[in-house]
């Protein structure tokens, strides 16, 4: 059992032109978001919050950000301001006041 | 080798091994990784930087092109790679000493929001957003805007490789201004220059233009080179020899496939440090080195400032346009193959175009009026050129009957044949053909997708018009000398 979260999501840090209007016309044109994750059976990992994310984050066209079970190939992820490669990736355990940030590399999109 | 039994491949069910946190950077053995580079490299911060500033420096030094006190042009979209092209520039700048950089830059950012379909209003934000971010930087800024390139008063051929320029009214204005300011001051701590905005006509002739092409992936071609043209132009008027670009190794492996895949080869694509098609200005690309992983790294941990400009492809989804294809195949792979943008980026190093048989070594061929690559569309392989002409002209009635006739005409004279239908009338007749023809195949291809060629830049029109009439003017040239040598000839013989 999991006890609820509170984690800071970010978009940006645009690495394209033309990305970050795509992260502000995907998220509603908000860049952080302060989350607070639900308590729930499993704990928390980057997997299960990408899910989270494509149902309560993503205004539309969510293949812009998500592709299958991880993010679009192209998207970096920096959790706490490290690669999340070196944490293990989508099986990283989120912890309290993580953040969490989403740069992508994509020309427009 | 193989050896039966032997198996390879990791058990099922056992991923293969992953830098941890646990491990220390791999370089100073002491610091806690903070990014992964390569394929399993792990770097601490401090050390990620001077792995980063290393190598800028590196590729600067190494190719020794850039000599001191020279004025270069930087190239800035307002994206990461550029932002921290230009950050690592300021930094070098800045530094004492003997490692200190010694050349004189500028800044140089198009405004390309009407190609965009952006307002005006936003684009001003943009713009400003820009210039505030440069405000601290103490370099000279030229803000450029292409719809002031549609506007063509005089032109004079500059450089011996046909290369061109277009230049603007008011621009000159604001252009003589400014060169004898830097003329004056070395290197400044000035306030940016702006050339003044746009006219509301010039905006609309971009506009239409753009709205004309058909395909998305003809719109960023069209948009590369008119951008390419303007940076160049910038760069002649302001006396910049050199202009540097901040396509990074991910950026530039996807490019050299994208070429390759628009029917570019080789000689229109130069993935070498500097491209000198141009002629008298040289773009160099100190970038190169760096994939878009370390680029955004470094500039998130290192906060350097970039402003995003909406690109034409903004929220276009995958197959939209080749490039974008192409970019998504590419980072799709290297997220399985770690080694895939390195490997096509050491291979695109060693592309080299081969010589063409019955090339005069030496002589320049003619160049391709857009991209400045020499003319690949072969005229003595003409049976290619003239059937891909006559089937795209076909719904026009006159043309096919003169076409017809021209390749008899071509077997008398050998190599003359693109340049003899010339002389046909449809050709005269024709605006669409004369500007097809001083085309490189890539360039081509994409002018398919604009069905009329008017709202092209009077530039490129006038252009064309001046190459195809000096074209005719060489033909006549050579057969009045044949008559002359015929008369000489004669009174030899006996």
């Amino acid at each position: 059992m999991a006890a609820p979260l509170s984690v800071e999501v970010e978009f940006g840090a645009v690495v394209n032109p033309g990305k970050r209007a795509v992260r502000s016309l995907l998220f509603d044109g908000v860049k952080k978001h302060q989350v607070t994750l639900p308590g729930q059976e499993e704990p928390w990992d980057i997997r299960n919050l990408l899910v989270w994310i494509k149902k309560n984050l993503l205004k539309e066209r969510p293949e812009l950000f998500i592709q299958g079970d991880s993010v679009r190939p192209g998207i970096l992820v920096l959790i706490n301001d490290a690669d999340w490669e070196l944490l293990g990736e989508l099986d990283y355990q989120l912890q309290d006041q993580d953040s969490i940030l989403f740069i992508s590399t994509l020309h427009g999109g | 080798m193989c050896e039966v039994g032997e198996d390879y491949r990791a058990p099922a069910g056992q991923p293969p091994p992953r830098p941890g946190r646990e491990q220390k950077c791999v370089k100073c053995k002491e610091g806690l990784p903070v990014v992964v580079i390569r394929a399993g490299d792990a770097f601490c911060r401090d050390c990620f930087k001077a792995f980063y500033v290393h190598k800028f420096r590196a590729v600067l030094g190494k190719n020794r092109l850039i000599f001191p006190g020279e004025k270069v042009l930087l190239a800035w979209s307002g994206g990461p790679s550029s932002s921290s092209m230009l950050w690592q520039v300021l930094e070098g700048l800045s530094r004492d000493s003997a490692k200190r950089l010694r050349f004189v830059p500028g800044v140089v950012y198009a405004d390309e929001g009407a190609a965009c379909g952006q307002s005006p209003e936003d684009r001003a934000k943009t713009v400003a957003e820009a210039k505030a971010g440069l405000a601290e930087r103490r370099l000279p800024v030229v803000f450029s805007l292409p719809p002031s390139v549609l506007r063509c008063s005089a032109r004079e051929p500059v450089g011996t490789e046909g290369a061109y320029k277009a230049a603007v009214d008011s621009f000159l204005q604001q252009q003589h201004a400014l060169g004898e300011e830097q003329q004056s001051l070395p290197c400044p701590p000035r306030p940016p220059i702006r050339a003044g905005p746009p006219t509301a006509g010039q905006t609309e002739a971009l506009s239409t233009l753009f709205s004309s092409v058909e395909t998305l992936t003809a719109k960023e071609e069209l948009l590369r080179t008119l951008r390419t043209h303007l940076i160049l132009h910038v760069a002649r008027t302001h006396g910049y020899s050199k202009v540097m670009m901040g396509d990074s190794c991910t950026r530039l492996a996807i490019k050299l496939m994208t070429s390759l895949a628009l029917g570019r080869g080789p000689s229109s694509w130069s993935a070498g440090f500097s491209d000198e098609r141009h002629g008298d200005v040289v773009v160099v690309r100190p970038m190169r080195e760096h994939t878009l992983k370390e680029v955004a790294f470094y500039n998130r941990l290192f906060a350097v400032p970039s402003v995003f400009t909406p690109a034409v492809d903004t929220k276009a989804p995958e197959k939209a346009s080749i490039h974008r294809l192409m970019e998504a195949f590419i980072l799709r792979l290297q997220a399985q193959f770690p080694s895939t943008v390195s490997t096509v980026y050491r291979t695109s190093e060693k592309l080299v175009k081969a010589p063409r048989d019955g090339c005069a070594a030496g002589t320049p061929g003619p160049r391709c009026l857009l991209c400045m690559c020499v003319l690949d569309v072969d005229t003595a392989d003409s049976a290619t050129a003239f059937g891909a002409q006559t089937s795209s002209q076909l719904p026009q009635t006159q043309p096919p009957v003169a076409q017809a006739e021209a390749p008899t005409v071509s077997c008398c004279c050998t190599g003359m044949g693109a340049a003899l239908s010339a002389f046909c009338s449809c050709r005269e007749e024709d605006p669409r053909a004369r500007v097809i023809e001083q085309l490189c195949y890539g360039c081509r291809v994409n002018m398919k997708d604009l069905p009329s060629l008017d709202p092209l830049p009077p530039y490129i029109l006038a252009e064309a018009q001046l190459r195809s009439q000096r074209a005719e003017a060489e033909q006549i040239q050579e057969y009045l000398l044949e008559d002359r040598e015929d008369e000489d000839a004669r009174p030899g013989e006996s």
